[in-house]
């Protein structure tokens, strides 16, 4: 089997607090992409998600201390700091900020914005670089004649789109975007849903679409990655999370998501999330799992393979150890 | 629900509600004397909320269902149309009298973040509407309204929720201590404006279950405005669907969801995401936004985006008409739906068109 495309390996992340304190946002993470693959990377809000993406970036603030390794063409992204991470960033891997529509400049043009980062990495220059924004423009649906007009002439979904352009403006293989269709109508939310998945089909792209909403990731991705305090807690095939999940979080998020069709009652979830900057003994789910038994209290489950690209990080799969 | 109790007066009945907004036009057009334009933000909307019923209105950004909302509460002007709660009419009513009205109808926000005065204990906001309406006699007679308030929200123990700060509680328990506030004086309808869009997934189900358990245990009406079609087809019994001002398709909320009528719905019914991956459907996705409700389109508003649209569209407004001779309280805005019927209102010539 060929290598996978970006290997994130034992992903730690810690935010220095006052006093001496530390938060401990992404505990262990690891995860693998295949080349041209949607992966969904699904977590409430608070689980690290956005922190995780944001260490593969190499876009955390100096506060934070990351540990792990991020493999991108068998190069360690995070093995030299940030002159290793350089080369990769936006002309390897690019992001889509959350809330990046509300974010573009308000006193540039749009297709000035696309040409910018073209420019600060030697991709191109001058009308090589024009001519690029405007195909980019027409690739995201807007139209290239549109990009001489500002961000504020735009509508929502349109500066969505426009996000999107300049993350690509690179050229990068993987696009990570974080909650890119939360603050949208739903219609509207189709629209950019429907690009993405064209863009990973016509450019080969691969997407990780980091979302709080599960369905979403139903209709758009292959793969899917559930994250809980910190650390994923299973990932495998979506049918494979929505009709067999393996982790009782997987299940009872489902469970918690009102579906058009659904019949069956809508469940929360009791309790909430652990702090993230206190050690966490044992599972950090057993205080809301409605499965947990004596060993959830006191040993961490480790992220352990189910079946061919399914792995859940639970002691219940342990059948022998599980009490009848 | 069509011929059943046709002498019974609904709890909330809006009938032809028009709420615009005036469009400055700064001192430019001030002076160019451009003409007054404004934004037509509810443009005849029509609804009933009976006692312990829960009726979503649904819609995307824009349509007019916040808007409608605050009219019933009288927080923007109504042009013209009536608001009657339990068959008084709200709209020509006197201050004084509608605070009398206003204890029995409640409103809960979307943003418990910003509803609750960080300042102020959870028991103080709680037992604030008892204090404007000078109701609610000794200090601990208010004192144990307020444990039932929270009881009711379900903040168990109350005496322990009481004391805290907002900031100290999560966001679930916030909302459930904003919906405490409004149960407080005993409101008989509850209109609930997005009450878990900014909430986490893991405990939006509870916020919705209580509201639910508030109508069928204690027969309150519920408005419940929300663009997620998915939480209005499982906690709804009604469904309306807002466009532009207007409500294009209402009925029974399995049936809105299962067999819809208007092609607004359909479409709207078939970008939702569904939680099965087995179940994805193709996404019927309409090309461009829903159009400026400054300058609304001529005949049906919806035509320029309607993939089914005929000629005659683009003259006929529709109005909200039975989809079957029975309706079963099923109705949709569309002269594709139904009988050869009435039309609501006629811009231009339509006579010779069609």
């Amino acid at each position: 089997m060929s290598p996978p495309l970006l290997e994130i390996r034992d992903l730690h992340v810690w935010f220095d607090l006052p006093h001496h304190r530390e938060l401990h946002a992404v505990q262990g993470l690891s995860l693998e992409l295949e080349a041209g693959e949607r992966m969904g990377l699904v977590g409430e809000s608070g689980c690290g998600k956005t922190t995780a993406i944001l260490a593969v970036m190499g876009l955390l603030p100096p506060t934070a201390s990351v540990a792990g390794s991020v493999m991108l063409n068998g190069d360690d992204m995070l093995a030299g700091g940030e002159d290793s991470i350089r080369p990769h960033r936006w002309v390897d891997i690019a992001m889509v900020f959350q809330g990046a529509m509300n974010a573009l400049n308000p006193v540039r043009t749009v297709a000035s914005q696309i040409v910018e980062p073209m420019e600060l990495h030697g991709i191109a220059s001058g009308a090589a670089a024009d001519r690029r924004a405007g195909e980019l423009l027409e690739l995201v649906g807007i139209g290239s004649e549109a990009g001489g007009r500002f961000p504020h002439e735009f509508s929502g979904g349109m500066r969505q789109r426009a996000a999107i352009a300049m993350a690509l403006a690179c050229g990068p293989k993987i696009l990570l975007a974080d909650e890119p269709t939360t603050a949208l109508d739903v219609m509207i939310q189709a629209q950019i849903l429907d690009l993405l998945v064209a863009l990973t089909k016509d450019l080969g792209l691969t997407l990780v679409l980091v979302t709080h909403d599960l369905p979403v990731v139903a209709q758009v991705c292959d793969r899917a990655a559930v994250m809980y305090a910190g650390e994923i807690v299973e990932s495998g095939p979506m049918d494979t999370l929505f009709h067999g999940p393996r982790h009782p979080y997987t299940r009872m998020l489902f469970a918690a998501t009102p579906d058009l069709y659904g019949d069956e009652e809508v469940l929360s979830i009791p309790g909430s999330p652990p702090r993230l900057d206190e050690s966490i003994q044992g599972c950090p789910f057993q205080p809301r799992c409605d499965r947990a038994f004596d060993r959830c209290e006191t040993e961490r489950p480790r992220l352990a393979a189910i079946d061919r690209g399914h792995r859940a990080a639970c002691h219940l799969n342990d059948v022998a150890a599980v009490p009848k | 629900m069509n011929g059943t109790g046709v002498t019974e007066v609904p709890l909330l009945e809006v009938r032809d509600l028009v709420v615009t907004y005036p469009v400055r036009r700064g001192l430019v057009g001030a002076l160019r004397r451009r003409p007054r334009r404004s934004v037509h933000a509810v443009e005849g909307v029509s609804l009933r909320v009976r006692t312990g019923e829960m009726l979503a209105l649904v819609g995307e950004s824009g349509c007019g269902k916040t808007t409608t909302a605050q009219a019933i509460f009288g927080m923007v002007p109504t042009v013209s149309g009536s608001i009657a709660f339990r068959g008084q009419e709200l709209t020509s009513m006197s201050p004084r009298a509608m605070r009398l009205v206003r204890r029995k109808m409640q409103l809960v926000y979307q943003d418990p973040y910003e509803s609750l005065d960080p300042r102020f204990r959870v028991r103080t906001t709680i037992a604030e509407p008892l204090r404007i309406h000078r109701i609610g006699g000794s200090k601990q007679d208010r004192a144990r309204k307020v444990a039932d308030a929270l009881a009711r929200a379900e903040l168990q123990p109350p005496e322990l929720y009481a004391e805290r700060y907002p900031h100290e509680l999560s966001g679930g328990q916030r909302q459930r201590a904003a919906i405490a506030a409004s149960l407080i004086l005993g409101p008989e309808l509850l209109v609930a404006d997005e009450p878990v869009s900014m909430l986490d997934v893991s405990v939006r189900a509870g916020i919705l279950s209580l509201i639910d358990d508030l109508r069928k245990r204690d027969d309150v009406g519920v408005l419940m405005i929300t663009h997620d079609l998915s939480t209005a087809a499982h906690f709804a019994d009604r469904i309306a669907v807002m466009y532009l001002g207007r409500i294009v398709e209402e009925g029974p909320a399995n049936d809105v969801v299962r067999d819809p009528r208007h092609p607004y719905t359909k479409a709207l019914l078939s970008v939702v995401p569904k939680r099965d991956p087995r179940r994805r459907t193709a996404p019927q996705i309409l090309v461009g936004e829903t159009p400026n409700p400054i300058d609304v389109p001529t005949g049906c508003r919806f035509h320029p985006r309607c993939p089914v649209a005929e000629d005659r569209c683009r003259t006929i407004d529709p109005a909200l008409r039975p989809v079957e001779a029975d309706g079963g309280g099923h109705a949709a805005a569309c002269v594709l739906v139904g009988g050869e019927a009435p039309v609501r209102t006629m811009t231009g010539d339509v006579a010779g068109e069609g």
